[in-house]
């Protein structure tokens, strides 16, 4: 009952944030080049597709999605899990982590043209950049947080190396605090794809600028609402699979 | 004490250097003859988790010798049963109890059927498929002693392995480890610090009292089994026991 009614409120809610979103530039108050109202959206959304451009923004900016994330989060995880093992080398760290965490992601942006060019591997390189340090700390903080005591159970059999050590109980008992962080990352990501190919790179943000210096607005919000819906998509599936992953627990 | 299975004379372990040097057991002397129940009582804190940990290679002695005589084919001669199971949550049952094997060179369903084995003794087969967090705590604490039973070792560690559990489930399992012992000849080293519990399983009681930690009084206990509860035998010790412990932690 509860649920039932709660779904009606939140269609409600979306209509009439559409009812109202229509309304604007219909009835003149906004000029609709500035607000493309909705129902412009689906012709919008066809035209692109019939012209093949939307499926090769899309794959394209998946590619740099995906190669970025596997990336970042696979230096993320490595690094972290070092780091979270050793004293020394998080100390040896210490001050390089620290000047270097604080630059956004985008202000590699000069380096990564300079260095990739305006290629997918410069977006590659942004997004990933943005990935690693999320995963990173993540990760060092979920293996610093692992119980002493199945660390001392592992000992205990006979498991006293340090690869022993990681593959019998730290990653397992860790996973749950990288999950965390990658789940993050799945979206921190998606932001810098954006930012990523607005400067060039082929793929959805290219779209969307090449689009607004034409005032395509409807073209805009396609490119818009695409990516929330693949957003959403990649976080149900990761959820999924972190359930699944972590069905041992309570 | 002929062809003892350990062997630990003048054992001294301190924690810290300096001002906090904590000296935790001090020239500690006992051995444990081959197939023994030894039970250890004493105050929490005189160290007989430490020197559980000194056996099994978690804790190094600050002096004094440790020789344990177990048999050469066995390739982990001791294995430990905490207080608090301890189990890997992410592993299900059967995984647990197989995890001690992992290396052994046992195929993964060798390591399999040992565990399972290994279960039925401890009366929880049918659960080999569950997680952690789906047993209670007597039937997690089954588990421990199942993983450590599957590596064959000749020695069992057993650290407070009942004493969080309720009055009725530690009686079960006190039955049920004799009934182990008296099944597999294990030599057992478990500490306790309920008396009662010490004089039903025990072939021997030893008393460390400290601090420092020594051994203060010994009890043999040679009555049969299985031991009734409340027996008036029993109680006859375990009132000599606790006048032992009281009288030491008078002292100091
Ligand atoms: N890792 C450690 N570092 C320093 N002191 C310790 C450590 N482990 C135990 N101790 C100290 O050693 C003493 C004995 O502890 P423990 O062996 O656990 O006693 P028991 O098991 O008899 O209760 C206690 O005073 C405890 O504070
Ligand atoms: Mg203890």
């Amino acid at each position: 009952m509860r649920l039932i009614r709660s779904t009606a409120l939140a269609a409600a809610g979306l209509l009439a944030f559409l009812a109202l979103w229509e309304a604007v530039p219909r009835l003149g108050l906004v000029n609709p080049a500035f607000l493309p109202p909705p129902s412009t959206i689906p012709p919008a959304f066809l035209r692109e597709i019939e012209l093949g451009v939307w499926p090769e923004a899309v794959l394209s900016s998946l590619s740099h999605y995906v190669a970025g994330l596997a990336a970042g989060a696979g230096a993320g995880i490595a690094l972290g899990l070092v780091s979270g093992m050793s004293r020394g080398f998080e100390a040896f760290t210490a001050w390089v982590v620290r000047l270097l965490r604080p630059i956004p992601g985008l202000a590699w942006v000069p380096f990564a043209i300079i260095w990739f060019g305006v290629e997918p591997s410069a977006a590659v390189f942004i997004i990933a950049v943005g990935v690693f340090w999320i995963v990173f700390f993540a990760t060092q903080g979920a293996v610093r947080g692992v119980d002493r005591d199945l660390v001392e159970v592992a000992q205990a059999f006979g498991f006293r190396g340090p690869l022993q050590r990681l593959v019998k109980i730290l990653l397992p008992a860790a996973t749950p605090g990288i999950l965390v962080g990658l789940r993050t990352a799945l979206g921190q990501a998606w932001m810098a794809v954006v930012a990523a190919e607005i400067f060039g790179v082929p793929g959805v943000g290219q779209r969307m600028m090449q689009a607004s210096s034409l005032l395509s607005t409807d073209i805009v919000v396609v490119y818009m609402l695409t990516m929330a819906g693949l957003y959403g998509l990649f976080d149900s599936a990761f959820v999924a699979l972190q359930g699944w992953l972590l069905r041992w627990r309570a | 004490m002929p062809d003892p299975i350990i062997d630990i004379r003048g054992l001294s372990l301190a924690y810290g250097a300096g001002e906090s040097r904590n000296v935790v057991l001090e020239s500690l002397d006992l051995a444990v003859a081959r197939g023994e129940v030894l039970v250890i009582v004493g105050e929490s804190g005189v160290g007989k988790s430490t020197l559980l940990r000194v056996l099994m290679g978690l804790s190094r002695p600050s002096d004094g010798r440790v020789a344990i005589h177990a048999r050469p084919e066995c390739r982990t001669p001791m294995a430990m049963v905490f207080q608090d199971a301890r189990l890997l949550p992410w592993r299900r049952v059967i995984d647990n109890v197989a995890f001690g094997l992992e290396g052994s060179g046992l195929t993964r369903a060798a390591r399999r059927e040992r565990a399972r084995a290994m279960l039925a003794l401890v009366g929880l087969a049918d659960l080999a498929g569950r997680w952690p967090h789906q047993l209670s705590g007597g039937q997690r604490q089954r588990v421990a002693i199942a993983r450590a039973l599957a590596v064959e070792p000749d020695v069992l560690l057993m650290d407070e392995p009942f004493s969080a559990l309720d009055s009725f489930t530690r009686e079960g399992l006190q039955d049920e480890l004799q009934r182990i012992t008296a099944e597999t000849g294990k030599t057992v080293l478990f500490v306790t610090h309920d008396i009662d519990e010490a004089v039903t399983i025990a072939d021997r009681v030893v008393v460390i009292a400290g601090p420092p930690g020594r051994i203060a009084a010994e009890v043999r206990i040679d009555l049969p089994r299985p031991r009734p509860r409340r027996d008036a035998a029993l109680q006859d010790i375990a009132r000599q026991l606790r006048a032992e412990l009281s009288r030491r932690s008078a002292e100091l």
